[in-house]
């Protein structure tokens, strides 16, 4: 493959695996809260990672855009171990990631228009007009053409959601994470979102990272799946093989039934 | 013994707090005055903002506050020199008290009540809605974007608040000099200015430069500091304007004995 750059001027011909967990354990105020997780995710695949609540799976997101450092284990993104390399190093990469988090997590004192041109204003030396064009292309990729100048405050739930992965979006990211995209919405918003996810994968070939527990969502955009119990992989592998799987707890998750008892919750 | 475990651990915590405050402080500092120089321009329109927001608008609630207290001043002192027959000396009196203390003092608690818990509430906010982790998935330092540009905001605007608080606190007492002290306005501001030398001033001015550092780095670093949902933002705010006071009150005496050393040589 030759080398090609963007129109950011960065290199885009990384072949390998766009992601990689080598072993990786993270922990917070000395509790341990993921247990040596391994797998890797190649480019242009949909990774879903499941699991309930306190399962880990947040945590694991966090750690894969860099927001909680690893106690032990690495995190290679386009080939480069995110846990070893210097600020700058780490601040590049980041800029070929987009995350679009649960709450949406739109910087509430600026308009909609104003958030997803951020990045570029931050980033590149676009000037302003071109920016503006760019910000209604991405506005328009999630539809939301003509909101530039709304409040976060002044949209709705889905909306906002929307509006986040037009920011996530807007530097071309190769990797796009998603926290709970479904979370608090209700089905028909949590489809269109779905739509979204699907729509990005074909048109731009991105590697989507999906955090969710949303079932019917994950069977929809997923390529793979991993599903995690208190900090450990306990299955992967793509959505046949899981909906086939024999495992316990896989089967537990899947078919909805609850722990035996409380007591069990709790440990 | 276990007193004494009790004193060693709420020294360290206490020393463990103002070395996280200097820290921020410190990395603030490079953004604006380092940063520049290596391409990481400094965001001028957001410090142009902050500074209307904490400068300008204070004004009003700034100007009559200190009008009273120059007022109250020129009451109390008169009480005093009155007894002496020194009612003259009233506009020295309260040209001095305020231009060394009260100017700096009162500027820098009003400014923590309207802008040190807004930093403090802005950034917590921000913080539990996750949008200071969504600065950072963007590669964009939240101290160069939030914090670098409060802190220049607040050491240009909180000396010049300080000058305008003198003067309006001169104003006040003049109030009582020429109603009760047999002084006309000019008589009285000439008295004013013939008290003064330009070191009262400029103490009083290098104090309010450090209050405005102060406040800056307490009310961001308690904003920073929240987690946890909406009732800790309401904390975190309470807790940055506390602490604002009493480091303002402590920085204003070690500035004070320091000065007030200096000046004996």
């Amino acid at each position: 493959m030759a080398a090609s750059a963007d129109i950011f001027g960065a290199d885009s011909s990384f072949d390998g695996p766009m992601i990689s967990l080598r072993d990786l354990r993270v922990s917070y105020t000395g509790r341990e809260i993921l247990h040596g997780i391994n797998f890797d995710v190649q480019r242009g695949e949909t990774l879903v990672i499941l699991g309930g609540s306190g399962s880990g799976k947040s945590t694991l997101l966090r750690t894969l855009v860099g927001l909680e450092k690893p106690t032990s284990g690495e995190v290679w993104i386009r080939g480069k171990n995110f846990s070893s390399i210097s600020e700058a190093e780490r601040d590049e990469i980041r800029k070929r990631l987009g995350m679009s988090f649960q709450g949406g997590a739109l910087f509430g004192s600026m308009t909609v228009g104003e958030n997803v041109a951020l990045p570029l204003e931050e980033h590149t030396k676009l000037e302003p007009t071109t920016v503006e064009i760019m910000v209604r292309l991405k506005l328009d990729q999630v539809g939301l053409s003509g909101f530039e100048n709304f409040l976060p405050s002044q949209l709705s739930g889905g909306m906002k959601k929307r509006a986040a992965v037009a920011r996530a979006l807007a530097m071309d990211p190769e990797i796009l994470f998603f926290d709970e995209p479904s979370a608090g919405l209700d089905p028909i918003i949590a489809a269109g979102i779905d739509q979204l996810i699907l729509e990005l994968k074909r048109a731009f070939r991105m590697t989507i990272i999906v955090v969710t527990h949303e079932l019917a969502s994950a069977f929809l955009i997923a390529d793979r799946m991993v599903l995690i119990n208190k900090g450990d992989v306990v299955a992967l592998g793509t959505t046949e093989e899981m909906k086939n799987s024999k495992h316990p707890k896989v089967r537990q998750f899947l078919d909805r039934i609850p722990e035996p008892a409380v007591a069990q919750e709790l440990d | 013994m276990e007193f004494f475990g009790k004193i060693g651990s709420s020294v360290e915590g206490s020393l463990a707090y103002v070395g996280s405050l200097t820290s921020l402080a410190g990395r603030a500092a490079y953004f604006t005055f380092v940063g520049p120089f290596q391409g990481k321009p400094l965001r001028f329109q957001r410090a142009v903002s902050q500074a209307m927001e904490a400068g300008v608008r204070a004004l009003p609630i700034l100007s009559l506050i200190t009008f009273f207290i120059g007022l109250i001043l020129a009451l109390q002192a008169a009480y005093e020199l009155k007894r002496f027959g020194a009612i003259s000396f009233v506009a020295s009196a309260v040209a001095l008290s305020m231009t060394r203390e009260l100017g700096p003092l009162i500027t820098a608690v009003i400014v923590i009540g309207r802008s040190g818990s807004a930093f403090a509430a802005e950034i917590g906010t921000m913080k539990v809605s996750e949008e200071i982790d969504a600065l950072e998935t963007m590669a964009i330092n939240p101290v160069s974007f939030l914090v670098a540009p409060k802190f220049v905001a607040m050491l240009l605007m909180l000396p010049c608040l300080t000058i305008w608080a003198n003067f309006m606190g001169i104003l006040g007492g003049s109030l009582f000099g020429v109603a009760q002290a047999d002084f006309t306005f000019p008589r009285y501001i000439i008295a004013s200015l013939d008290a003064l030398f330009m070191r009262d001033v400029l103490t009083g001015l290098v104090k309010s430069f450090m209050f405005g550092a102060t406040i800056t780095a307490v009310g961001c670093l308690e904003g920073l500091n929240t987690t946890g949902g909406a009732e800790q933002v309401g904390r975190s705010t309470t807790r940055a304007v506390v602490m604002s006071i009493f480091l303002v009150i402590l920085v204003d005496l070690v500035f004070t004995m320091l000065f007030y050393f200096l000046g004996e040589h």
